[in-house]
């Protein structure tokens, strides 16, 4: 038993090359077959790679993918993202602790299933949503829940849904609006025939001159990234494809990735003959693994093609090919820095910079990263022209955008649409009457209050990764904010102290207001710590994190005021629940006074 | 003055800064303190605590990892960036467990010297009560991590000072931890006591055993001068 | 013009701060001159019977009548300055705050290596532990922090002179110690 085993760490070591920096991998394919990580499969591993124990610890303790203790055959995720808690998440959540016999964070006692919680797995647009061993459930109704449990229970073999018997929902498109840009229809290779047809300077030239900017949300423009990464002197240069969109609420990159994969990859190689690079990866977020097949089929016949390879498109010396890395359950991963580090098989913290990736990336190469939609337009801008995708949008955001709309509206779904459209436009698109506020940006974007609906989407006013998500009129605001910031707590890498104990505490100061524990101080400490964390926080998640709290603030205050009491002080301290314990102890019952401060 | 030296100005006072220079290690030898904690001159910067953080032409950056160029304005010494600083050392001890009347580090400990000089009387954000591992298998050195800040300095010395990687972390967010390279604790890795790491730790968790209340209070390392003296005292002698 | 009065109160604490009060030596007498003493262990009264200026805290908040006695200073005092590093973080016996009570009590009572015929005690009279020892402030509004383990005799006399005397409590470097 142990040498079989000690044998199937060694031939996955062996599987990916004995390569420390395709940790991640090893520690995927292993974690399928053993079910979790124990310390003695992390000794194997580093001894055969020749690494330190403590650093195969280091990255593998850091996904939520992966787990140190064992688990059942199957482990069920539900997602438990605002959105997903607005439309059943949390009834889902009770159907399935009654069905398996235990809670959320633990394993049936029969030990075939685990239940455990998931952020936002891309699928807001289809809730209440789940992962169980990578296969994606969609719209789970409580009533489907003893179906779906009883199919695992049943199931051998790692416990796959489909052997069990169990009909796993198939992932909606949803795809609402088609726009010019990203979702029309697309002829393989024409972007990168023209642009071997040009140099590699025109070819960034002709992004610099259509405007085009991240579509991430952060605005960098694309053209300069290029140049950037390709006047860097180094042996190497990489492209990067960022498709960890792991922003609560947003799912386009899913419906890129499911319906216009080609032009993504077609993106990606006219990227690396623009900046000179041989190699380029796709970091695929670890939720989207159901797309894998997929994905890795279009490459195939790319490769068939002439599109990857060597001597792309006739092109003498123009070698390049993509890998797939699939990640592991980690929001920081969509910081670009943190996602090299990722890619490199180390955990996802973070890198302070400068050194930009452009100048430091990937194995310390220059290396661009840029958004999936990026990309897509990056290739439709040298199929088409400058010319024709600079007329579309606004001065300072060009093109169109992938907006992904969830929550209280009539038809969620992904939509391509110019900049400049209002946030008005778009509710009315969408079919959300009467919202009370809109998210937008994801919860480290801000929260938009009815006065603002006549803002802009753009990078000069309300600049956006592509999550809308609709608050209708009835919903408790202040406690979807509060899950976001719980939401920013579990994802925090714990790298900074100002956001790895910032949020913790913002969460407390927050929920001793929401309980009514809270004066007037008590908002302006959770302001001093919001503006705290945003101002010295290492990398955007914590530089955003408080920005639930922060924009609600400004954009609702009477929701916090409401909320608040007269005077200046109420203790988060309760005598009853504090002697609660010594109670169960010693079975004493005493009659507790009124309480007063 | 060579032609490579540059000026940075900080807090409207020019200082010489050479390439390659970090504006910290600028700062340092011009004897301008900016406080850190997870910084140590003989290691790579780690980036952790953000005490240091400056404005940079008015954008908040860590002045241990940025690199400083010629002509770059820098706030550091205001009202503002010493109350962040001051929400971070709090934000620190109430994330661990620390008891100084307790600590042997107490009087040596850079993160209590810290909060004396930023003039913070208690912490008063809510101590979240964590309860952390105590590793006292190793026969001279222990692991105390109620008194961790996860500054990683112990991490960097050993890799960088001491050739080994004795140290790493684990877990995430609030959860992460510093770990060892043993599956049984400090015992089972190469630590040694002559190692640079086990004297690196700017609080009272990684401790030489059998070292500890040598030094009689009122002679301790900042009984009477703030952290920071020894790199302002350069300018004052000037 | 009458002299303000003062009150102080141990909780779990070790009666150092106490101790460090009195170590002003004949500044006592100077103090004496500037308040009066209401409720102290010092004097032993054990009730208010008026309303107090200054209440000083020494001590750590661990069980139900801590709490009762410290809601009765913030009542009957005008300001409450906790005093030493029991009263502002706990102290000492804060150190069980990271054990479960039950761990804690059972270690003490059934398990430990000195106890025979052991019994965790349960008299009416004695009071109630809480699951955690709190500092005074997230009890009741603290007005004033003196840090030290405890605060030194000058510590004490420089913040109560200032206060009783309307200036500003801002100690100097040396004063702020958390040992």
């Amino acid at each position: 038993m142990a040498e079989d085993y000690a044998k199937l760490v060694n031939e996955t070591v062996e599987k990916f090359g004995k390569d420390r920096g395709r940790l991640m991998d090893i520690a995927r394919a292993l974690h399928a077959e053993l079910g979790h990580l124990s310390e003695d499969t992390i000794g194997l591993v580093a001894d055969a790679l020749g690494i330190h124990r403590v650093e195969v610890r280091d990255m593998a303790s850091f996904y939520a993918f992966f787990s140190r203790e064992p688990k059942g055959r199957a482990t069920i995720r539900l997602c438990n993202a605002v959105v997903e808690r607005m439309k059943g998440a949390d009834e889902v959540a009770k159907a399935f602790e009654e069905a398996v016999g235990c809670s959320f964070g633990e394993t049936s006692e029969d030990g075939k299933i685990s239940l455990e919680y998931t952020p936002c797995i891309g699928m807001s647009d289809q809730p209440p949503s789940a992962l169980v061993n990578g296969v994606v459930l969609t719209r789970i109704r409580p009533q489907d829940v003893p179906g779906i449990v009883a199919a695992l229970r049943k199931g051998e073999g790692g416990g796959r849904l489909h052997e069990g018997g169990y009909e796993s929902s198939e992932v909606e498109l949803n795809l609402r609006q088609t726009g010019p840009v990203v979702f029309a229809p697309m002829e393989r290779g024409a972007a990168i025939r023209k642009a071997v047809n040009m140099t590699a300077d025109d070819v960034i030239n002709e992004l610099n001159r259509a405007r085009v900017r991240g579509r991430g949300g952060a605005g960098f423009p694309t053209a300069m990234k290029w140049d950037f990464c390709r006047k860097a002197e180094a042996d190497a240069h990489y492209v990067v494809c960022n498709g960890d969109e792991g922003e609560p609420g947003t799912f386009k990159d899913r419906v890129i990735l499911t319906e216009q994969a080609d032009l993504l990859f077609e993106g990606m190689t006219v990227a690396g003959y623009a900046i000179g690079a041989q190699e380029g990866f796709l970091y695929l977020r670890g939720e989207y693994e159901y797309l894998i097949g997929h994905l890795q089929q279009t490459l195939a016949k790319r490769r068939r093609l002439g599109l990857l390879g060597e001597n792309i498109c006739g092109r003498e010396g123009f070698n390049f090919d993509i890998r797939i890395q699939l990640g592991a359950g980690a929001y920081v991963c969509g910081e670009e820095s943190a996602l090299i580090e990722s890619l490199e098989g180390k955990r996802g913290a973070p890198r302070d910079r400068p050194p930009f990736p452009v100048q430091k990336g990937y194995l310390s190469r220059p290396s661009s990263v840029n958004n999936v939609e990026t990309l897509c337009c990056a290739a439709r801008i040298i199929e088409h022209g400058a010319d024709w995708f600079a007329a579309m949008g606004t001065k300072d955001s060009t093109g169109t955008k992938l907006l992904s709309v969830s929550g209280d509206c009539e038809r969620p779904g992904v939509y391509e649409l110019e900049y400049g459209i209002t946030v008005e436009k778009l509710l009315e698109l969408v079919g959300a009457d009467g919202a009370q506020a809109v998210q937008i940006g994801g919860p480290s974007g801000q929260c938009l209050a009815p006065k603002d609906f006549g803002r802009a989407i753009s990078f000069e006013d309300v600049p956006t990764g592509g999550s809308v998500i609709v608050f209708g009129p009835e919903r408790n605001l202040l406690e979807c904010m509060r899950q976001f910031i719980e939401f920013f707590v579990d994802e925090s890498c714990g790298w900074c102290a100002p956001c790895r104990v910032g949020t913790t505490l913002l969460l407390k100061q927050l929920e001793k207001v929401l309980e009514g524990k809270g004066t007037r101080a008590d908002l302006d400490q959770l302001e001093r710590l919001g503006v705290t964390v945003k101002t010295m926080s290492r990398c955007g998640l914590g530089q955003t994190a408080a920005n639930p709290i922060l924009t609600t603030l400004r954009n609702f205050p009477d929701l916090y005021d409401n909320l608040i009491k007269p005077g200046d002080f109420i203790p988060s301290f309760d005598l009853k629940k504090a002697i609660a314990e010594s109670c169960a102890i010693t079975g004493r019952n005493p009659e507790l006074e009124e309480e007063h401060v | 003055m060579s032609d490579e030296t540059m000026t940075i100005i900080i807090d409207g006072v020019e200082v010489a800064a050479q390439p390659g220079q970090t504006i910290l290690e600028a700062a340092d030898q011009a004897g301008v303190y900016i406080p850190r904690l997870c910084y140590h001159p003989d290691l790579p910067p780690g980036g952790h605590c953000r005490l240091c953080t400056v404005k940079v032409n008015g954008r908040p950056a860590s002045s241990c990892t940025f690199p400083a160029s010629d002509g770059l304005v820098i706030e550091n010494d205001t009202e503002e960036l010493n109350a962040f600083r001051r929400t971070i050392v709090e934000m620190l001890f109430v994330e661990g467990n620390h008891h100084c009347p307790s600590c042997e580090a107490s009087g040596d400990c850079e993160l209590q010297a810290m909060a004396y000089r930023l003039g913070l009387l208690t912490p008063t954000l809510p101590y979240l009560r964590q309860p952390r591992q105590l590793d006292a298998s190793h026969k001279d050195v222990y692991i105390d991590r109620d008194r961790c800040i996860l500054c990683g300095r112990c991490s960097r010395a050993s890799k960088v000072e001491d050739g080994k990687t004795v140290f790493g972390f684990e877990g995430r967010g609030i959860h992460k931890r510093i770990a060892v390279d043993g599956a049984k604790g400090l015992s089972d890795t190469d630590m040694s006591v002559a190692d640079e790491a086990a004297r690196i730790c700017p609080t009272g968790c990684l401790r030489v055993k059998r070292e500890g209340y040598r030094v009689p209070v009122g002679q301790r390392t900042y009984d009477h001068t703030p952290i920071g003296s020894d790199i302002e005292h350069k300018k004052a002698t000037r | 013009m009458a002299k303000p009065l003062v009150a102080t109160a141990p909780f779990t604490g070790c009666f150092g701060c106490h101790m460090s009060l009195l170590d002003i030596d004949d500044r006592i007498l100077e103090l004496a001159d500037l308040v009066e003493f209401d409720k102290s262990p010092i004097n032993d009264i054990k009730t208010f019977s008026r309303p107090v200026d200054v209440g000083l805290l020494e001590g750590g908040i661990s069980n139900d009548e801590n709490v009762e006695w410290l809601r009765e200073f913030r009542k009957n005092c005008k300001v409450l300055v906790a005093v030493g590093q029991c009263a502002l973080t706990g102290g000492v016996p804060a150190m069980r705050n990271t054990v479960p009570l039950k761990e804690c009590l059972e270690e003490a009572y059934l398990n430990g290596p000195t106890v025979v015929d052991g019994c965790i005690p349960n008299d009416p009279d004695i009071p109630i532990l809480l699951d955690k020892v709190y500092p005074c402030h997230e009890v009741v509004k603290i007005d004033y922090f003196l840090p030290g383990c405890p605060p030194s005799a000058d510590t004490l006399w420089a913040a109560l002179t200032a206060l009783l005397t309307g200036k500003d409590v801002g100690l100097p470097y040396e004063l702020i110690k958390y040992d």
